[in-house]
């Protein structure tokens, strides 16, 4: 029985409990709901929460358990001698659920009967055939301790499919009994029900906190794993990144420096376009503009920050790149191999960052108490003064957080460099040469054909995790400089 | 301030001869610091000045880059369906019909093309009709053998098609394939656009619009004129269903356990300190969680919009959570108040009256979310929603969800990394399309929040 049946009648089991408990405390007030403790649905709900919680919690837990332990024990039967040199047991693995799958779809489209895809000392050779035949996806040959691995492992999903669907349908009824029995005009059902929701919020909220979780244990895991295979300390100290897909391990020099420098740099060009015109847009729009100039300017500024990366990625390779190269390129001034270099990448990301420097700086410039701006006026000093000597430095530590959430932005923007800044890892000071990044980079080793097992695509996740790090430090730090500023003048 | 003190005060130095000071003249050093207040002035509006420069450079870029997307150039012409070639036992059998491939339909629409040619009476060095390869799309003759195969009466009449032009005959047209290029390019030479020029005149070739660019599929590499985005605006419509269907729940829920009941402690701390931070983790991270979770430890299909959309909840979730508190929180206390002193119990307050009082708010702040996600790359790039030719449009809500597809922004993504420049003009077409949403989204937003806002 499949699960999305098996969901239609635990559902099914629940709707009539709901009408059942409902009914059931009704009755037992005499038919009048005044007399009931909670609401007549909230009755039925009790039933429905009592049935659906506990059934859909055991599927739950048995397809994520059952798989593994049919895993676990299929595994065992696969002799050390089918395992290939340069293949793992994962490899082998994969192949016995491709042929169990098979063998299903097989059985089911009529091309093989049900007696020799189940008999262990069928021909292996033949069935491969067969599945081939039947369109399965097989890849090599079938050997025999794979077949018998793929019919036990078959086997054994099926039985425990079926003990699922018993077991499961056998909670949903219980349930159902035992909370249409407490149905009782005395049972409190609506502080019941009301926790189950409470319940229910709370695992919603910690899905944030899952979600960290999640990020963190795949970083870590993959990054182990890479370190198991790659020296740590030539990751972190290598002058140079060159991995090769072809010569696995050894081969690649994967060294973080090059990448880490590119992204740096692009990320200064960034802020050196995005700074100065996001200050200085933002000092203007809160100290000089009228209203009516605020209310036009602003928004059309906030369009820069709504405007999805891959436009600007578009717009770096194909307007900026071009354009610079016709002044700096060949029949310019030389300096300029292609149109992708750090300057490119660079221009383009400060643009998209100008809204978020102005926007986070003008809310800062306006907590300034407007009592410093008056005290400094009535010294005498022109508006101008007053910013620069007594609104900025007041400021300066918001402005300063607001700065780093731009350089973390910076640092973590992915499409832009993946277009604009080209391929090769450099350690050049000329922004006019093609780098890469770290966002780059782990786009290209994770989007290749490779294997998840090869240093050459674990790298990536090593790389993210110093990126991660890198970009949580950078606010973390922000934020809390950001938020020691607002209580100064709170 | 008194007049007495005016002269003195804008000359705190004091050394000048007190009769050379004017209250009409400024004297050298105000000239000097209206200056400065004039400069910094201008500083702030040059700087404005740049960033609407900016934008409308970059809406500049995209209008004239993408429009030509909008525009394919056709070529009209009537093509004899020779019975000799594509059915030569003559039993109109469509098992036979169907063994004749596209390669047995080319010569046909050449010689079609080369007919009108003469007919329009162009002088021209090309005297073989397979020279006229180069004006057609690979997809003609694909077209024309579904056609056939859907009605194979066809077959000994001579119909009139449109066909598609090959992308260079397009790109001339559109101002992007130049005469002097030409020279360079082993796909078409400068006869075959003096060719073009006669024919266009002849109103066998013609630009118009283009429909299939809008809801047509992906083509391989070497078919430009025929890639359209539909089948990944279909792939983004599944994702954002999914965003949709989670993310709002989950957010709202959140939403409204951090904001009315949960008890000031360290866990709740945790929640949003964990909150804020997952809004600013770079999507790329995103991209790596779901690969390693869905993908790797889950086995998920790749490429599935399930996956894609699963990761988009994932990063829209902090931006919907902190729009729906910030609605919440607008809800004053005194609704509570109202409905605790009734005997509502604290679930049936924030069910029956706070949350509907805030939904325009979480409304809001859910549609800018989803604009959010659907302009949203780099996490699809890593679970595989590119390099993937997106031909086939799904045929239901599970294969929608499962069936390997691309997304708007991937698609574009994947045109921008393809050689041929005719895939730029695709690119910044589909960058056109994205924005409409994007920008018709966010115009809903505003409309909701003016004209349900309300204000306590």
């Amino acid at each position: 029985m499949s699960v999305f049946w098996l969901c239609v009648i635990v559902l099914a089991i629940s709707a009539a409990g709901f009408v059942l408990g409902r009914q059931r405390a009704l009755a037992s007030a005499g038919g009048i709901s005044g007399d009931l403790h909670s609401l007549p649905s909230y009755y039925g709900w009790n039933v429905f929460m009592k049935v659906v919680v506990p059934a859909f919690g055991l599927m739950a837990i048995w397809l994520i358990v059952a798989p593994m332990i049919v895993q676990n024990n299929v595994s065992k039967m696969i002799p050390a001698s089918e395992i290939e040199e340069g293949s793992n047991i994962g490899l082998v693995m994969a192949e016995v659920r491709r042929t169990a799958v098979g063998l299903e779809n097989a059985v089911a489209a009529g091309v093989l009967d049900a007696d020799t895809a189940t008999n262990p000392q069928a021909d292996a050779t033949r069935i491969t055939a067969q599945l081939k035949e039947a369109g399965q996806v097989v890849t090599a040959e079938i050997t025999q301790p794979v077949l018998q691995a793929a019919q036990s492992y078959r086997a054994s999903t099926k039985t425990s499919g079926l003990i699922l669907s018993v077991l499961a349908i056998l909670v949903a009824l219980g349930g159902a009994g035992f909370a249409v029995r407490q149905s009782h005009k005395d049972y409190r059902a609506r502080n019941e029900v009301e926790r189950g929701i409470l319940a229910l919020l709370i695992a919603a909220a910690s899905v944030a906190i899952l979600t960290t979780i999640g990020i963190v244990l795949s970083l870590i895991f993959n990054t182990i794993e890479f370190f198991r295979l790659y020296p740590a300390i030539e990751f972190f100290t290598l002058l140079e990144w060159a991995p090769s897909f072809s010569g696995r391990g050894g081969a690649s020099s994967l060294g973080i420096l090059p990448l880490l420098w590119g992204t740096i740099y692009i990320s200064i060009i960034a802020l050196l376009v995005a700074v100065p015109i996001g200050l200085f847009s933002a000092i203007y729009l809160s100290e000089y503009a009228s209203a009516r100039v605020r209310g036009i300017a602003k928004p059309l500024l906030e369009i820069l920050a709504g405007i999805p990366t891959i436009v600007y990625g578009l717009f770096a390779l194909l307007t900026i790149g071009p354009m610079l190269v016709s002044v700096f390129g060949q029949d310019g001034l030389g300096w300029m191999g292609g149109g992708r270099s750090v300057m490119t990448a660079g221009i383009a990301m400060g643009i998209m960052l100008i809204p978020f420097v102005s926007s986070l700086s003008d809310d800062i410039i306006n907590a300034v108490p407007q009592a410093l701006r008056d005290g400094s006026y009535g010294l005498g000093a022109t508006q101008s003064e007053t910013i620069r000597q007594v609104v900025l430095p007041a400021a300066l530590p918001g402005i300063v957080g607001a700065i780093l959430l731009a350089a973390s932005r910076a640092i973590g923007e992915t499409m832009i460099v993946v277009l604009g800044a080209g391929a090769a890892a450099r350690l050049s000071m000329n922004p006019f040469e093609a780098m890469t990044t770290v966002t780059a980079k782990i786009v290209s080793q994770l989007t290749g054909d490779s294997d998840f097992a090869s240093p050459e695509a674990l790298v990536a996740f090593a790389l993210g995790i110093t990126l991660f790090i890198l970009t949580l430090g950078l606010n973390v730090f922000a934020l809390y400089i950001v938020r020691k500023y607002r209580e100064q003048y709170e | 301030m008194s007049d007495a003190s005016l002269p003195n005060g804008s000359l705190p130095s004091g050394g000048a001869n007190p009769q050379s000071v004017s209250l009409t003249e400024p004297d050298a050093r105000t000239k000097k610091r209206n200056a400065a207040e004039k400069r910094f002035r201008a500083y702030g509006i040059a700087a404005i000045g740049a960033g609407l420069f900016f934008l409308v450079v970059l809406l500049f870029a995209i209008v004239s880059n993408g429009m030509g997307a909008f525009q394919q150039t056709f070529i009209n012409v009537p093509v004899y369906l020779d019975p000799a070639k594509l059915d030569k036992k003559g039993e109109r059998n469509i098992d036979d019909i169907k063994k004749v491939s596209t390669f047995g339909y080319n010569p046909l629409i050449q010689k079609a093309v080369f007919d009108a040619v003469q007919e329009a009476g162009i002088e021209t060095p090309l005297e073989k009709t397979k020279d006229m390869k180069a004006l057609i799309s690979a997809s003609a003759a694909a077209q024309i053998r579904d056609m056939v195969i859907e009605n194979p009466d066809l077959i000994g009449e001579t119909i009139d098609v449109r066909i598609l032009a090959a992308s260079r005959v397009d790109g001339y047209l559109k101002g992007r394939v130049k005469r002097e290029d030409v020279a360079r390019d082993k796909n078409i030479d400068a006869e075959h656009l003096d060719l073009v020029d006669g024919l266009q005149q002849a109103g066998v070739v013609e630009k118009t619009f283009n429909l299939d660019f809008i809801l047509g599929a992906d083509a391989s590499e070497s078919r430009a004129e025929q890639a359209g985005i539909g089948v990944a605006m279909i792939g983004s419509f599944f994702m954002m269903m999914v965003v949709l269907f989670l993310a709002l729940p989950i957010g709202v829920a959140a939403s409204i356990y951090l904001e009315e009941f949960a008890p000031k402690n360290r866990i709740t701390d945790l929640i949003e300190v964990n909150i804020s931070n997952l809004a600013a983790v770079p999507s790329i991270v995103f991209g790596i969680l779901g690969l390693a979770v869905f993908i790797q430890f889950v086995h998920l299909p790749q490429s599935a919009p399930l996956v894609g959309g699963l990761v988009l909840t994932l990063m829209t979730l902090p931006t919907i959570i902190i729009s729906t508190r910030a609605s919440l929180k607008a809800v004053p206390p005194s609704i509570r108040d109202a409905a605790l002193g009734v005997g509502a119990s604290k679930m049936q307050s924030v069910f029956h009256h706070v949350l509907p009082l805030a939904a325009p708010g979480i409304l809001t702040g859910t549609i800018i979310g989803l604009a959010q996600a659907l302009g949203e790359t780099a996490p699809l790039l890593l679970i595989g929603m590119v390099g993937y030719i997106a031909t086939n449009a799904p045929d239901g809500i599970a294969s929608g969800l499962l069936d390997p597809n691309s997304a708007m922004p991937a698609q574009i993504y994947e045109w921008a990394k393809r050689a041929d420049p005719a895939y730029y003009e695709r690119a910044w077409g589909g960058i056109i399309i994205l924005l409409v949403f994007l920008v018709s989204m966010n115009t809903l937003a505003v409309l909701l929040r003016r004209r349900f806002e309300r204000r306590w």
